[in-house]
């Protein structure tokens, strides 16, 4: 049986900082190729709302980003690295920013910041508001908040260059095994007869839940699906939906609608289960 | 005469000047603008539809997110509205506290937006650091009042959520002293540069009928020359104990609309100065104890207004006697003051639209609601 010998750390990253400490400096390719990206991450200068106020102030001298390299904020999305989606995405803006992901040039990674970009947030219940724009591009860092503070965008840029740090050349969506052609170019939504949609269905119907996001998982940031899937379970949104026959009208308005609609539905649903 | 071809020129919604998702499309012979055609709604987050979904008290927040620079200025608007409506009495001190937050929130709009507007020009980010330090200061001070830097959602009905931290008056004081320099530093930006004065002398001139024409308000309206301000035409809370100057300018230019906004923020220090130096004497507490927050209009309707750093703020609201408003509707300065951009292009090169639109000072939150 062949001898093994383990190190203390088994973490090729740490051991490598391990060596950097005692002045042994040994590069991989995967390294330094990282090192080299999560230096210089360019933003893309696209404000959609709030948050993005928040964003110029991320930018400016008081928090100043330059200390981590990602100051130079791009009007071009040719020249971008990043894309922070800051603010409310409307299903008219909607079809804009998928295209502007799509300009961007590989690699490129998305911030989603604040309530807004991630779920709707405060306007979730408008029927103009799209619930999340990891519906339509693969987000690696969501940012909590509305709005958030600079410094919890500053931290998302940290945990962005973190997860850079983890990615391997082989495997990268861009050149990785198995890159397919469909993560290149997303799917730009047009406008149909109800709201957008993708290959004729709807991205985010007004009055029901919205799709599951087809790129889920940001921690496996080469392997998202790519797929649009359709949850189980439909619920209503009883105050949008017309459909929907309301027992007590007034009773209902009290609540949010979600919380009416699961208190109308749990009879039906558990007559189902039954 | 050389013989030229008009051609069409999509601006936005995705632009590197820094005013929001707003498409402009322009029709432009050689250099020279023949015709404009805004399209708007790529913010519209349908704010009215979900305020009237809400009870009273549920839209304070909402509101701020109206027109995300000034959170304060648009709350009082709509607590002023509610108080109308419902006959709330609003002690003494919470009104100063309420004209000391909304002038505060008039100096750094204005330091902003003149920030965004030599940015336009092509000073990049130079003026906008300068601008956004001063903010910062200011913002500084709201997040000690209220809790957060951007939203406040610092105003109830009937007088504001809580009263001043101990340090927040030394540390105003402090920022006053220091304004004077600021101001000047930020006038002479524009003043002593050749190039920027040329860009902004005699550009995007609004005339005098034509605004009131369009019935634009704020700084737009005072720099073509009309000395209307609500403050001073209709005085809400306290404002008829201050003495202060409506600027105004004499063309209607980007360079007037520039000076106007200088000027004010010179007057804003003067109101701030005179509420610190009555604020000790002023009578009650922060709120009126006995105004209920989860109020029940009685059935009608209400439209109260205010001078919002970007001009006439008001919200009107019919109420159907339940606790949720029946219409909510918003007049937003911005979007009225928007009105006349076409009119104000025509005739000028393309580069001068950003510029012409940076002295409006427009927000999409407000615009497109
Ligand atoms: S999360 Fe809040 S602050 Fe950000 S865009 Fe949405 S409403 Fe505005």
């Amino acid at each position: 049986m062949p001898l093994e010998i383990v190190f203390p750390m088994t973490n090729e990253h740490e051991l490598q900082l391990d060596l950097e400490r005692q002045g042994v400096f040994l590069s991989t390719v995967n390294r330094f190729y990282n090192w080299g990206r999560r230096s210089s991450i360019w933003p893309m200068a696209f404000g959609l709302a709030c948050c993005a106020i928040e964003m110029m102030a991320f930018g400016l001298s008081r928090y100043d980003v330059a200390r981590f390299g990602a100051e130079l904020f791009r009007a071009s999305p040719r020249q971008a690295d990043l894309m922070i989606v800051a603010g409310t995405v409307t299903k008219k803006m909607a079809p804009q920013v998928v295209r502007l992901y799509n300009q961007m040039a590989e690699p490129r990674y998305v911030i989603s910041m604040g309530a807004c970009a991630t779920s709707g947030g405060p306007f979730r219940d408008g029927y103009n508001v799209l619930r999340g724009i990891d519906l339509l591009v693969p987000v690696d860092v969501y940012v909590p908040g509305c709005p958030p503070r600079p410094e919890a965008l500053l931290h998302a840029l940290i945990t962005l260059q973190d997860q850079i740090d983890r990615q391997k050349l082989g495997r990268v969506r861009w050149y990785g095994e198995g890159a397919k052609p469909q993560t290149t170019d997303f799917p730009v939504p047009t406008f149909g007869a109800q709201g957008l949609e993708i290959d004729g269905r709807l991205v985010d119907p007004v009055g029901g839940l919205p799709l599951v996001s087809a790129y889920t998982a940001p921690e496996f940031g080469e392997m998202k699906s790519g797929r649009l899937e359709h949850p189980e379970i439909v619920r209503h949104f009883p105050i949008m939906d017309p459909t929907v026959e309301l027992e007590h009208p007034l009773k209902a308005r009290g609540m949010a609608p979600e919380i009416a609609a699961d208190d109308l539905k749990r009879g039906e649903v558990g007559n189902a289960e039954a | 005469m050389l013989k030229t071809e008009e051609l069409q020129i999509n601006i936005g919604p995705q632009h590197p000047s820094t005013h929001g998702v707003f498409r402009m499309i322009v029709t432009v012979d050689g250099e020279t603008i023949t015709d404009l055609k805004p399209v708007f709604g790529y913010l519209h987050r349908n704010h009215e539809q979900i305020a009237e979904q809400n009870t009273y008290l549920q839209n304070m927040p909402y509101t701020d997110r109206l027109d995300y620079f000034n959170s304060m200025a648009n709350n009082q608007a709509y607590a002023m509205a509610i108080e109308k409506m419902v006959g709330i009495e609003v002690p003494e001190r919470a009104e100063y506290l309420r004209v000391m937050m909304v002038e505060l929130t008039r100096i750094l709009n204005h330091a902003g937006a003149l920030g965004f507007l030599i940015n336009d020009m092509g000073m990049w980010q130079t003026q906008l650091a300068f601008g956004m330090r001063e903010r910062e200061k200011i913002l500084d001070l709201f997040e000690s009042a209220s809790g957060a830097r951007l939203m406040c959602n610092y105003f109830r009905f009937g007088g504001v959520v809580r009263d001043l931290p101990p340090d927040f008056i030394p540390r105003l004081k402090e920022l006053l002293q220091a304004m004077p320099a600021f101001v000047d530093e930020l006038e002479r930006l524009l003043r002593e540069n050749e190039i920027l004065m040329q860009r902004a002398e005699g550009i995007g001139i609004l005339p005098r009928d034509l605004a009131l024409a369009y019935s634009v308000s704020g700084p737009v309206l005072r720099g073509s020359g009309i000395p209307y301000d609500v403050r001073k035409a209709e005085p809400y809370s306290v404002y008829d104990r201050f003495d202060f100057d409506v600027p105004v300018g004499t063309v209607g230019d980007v360079y007037d609309r520039f000076l106007v906004r200088i000027e004010e923020m010179r007057q804003s220090r003067r109101i701030l100065e005179q509420v610190l130096e009555q604020l000790p004497d002023a009578q009650g507490g922060h709120i009126n104890p006995k105004a209920r927050q989860n109020v029940r209009p009685p059935v009608g309707d209400v439209y109260a207004r205010i001078e919002s750093p970007k001009g006439e703020l008001g919200f009107y609201l019919v109420s159907d006697g339940s606790g949720k408003p029946y219409r909510y509707k918003v007049r937003a300065p911005s979007f009225i003051n928007l009105t006349p951009l076409g009119d104000m292009c025509r005739g000028y090169k393309v580069a001068d639209v950003v510029v012409i639109l940076g002295s409006i000072d427009i927000v999409m939150g407000e615009v497109d609601r």
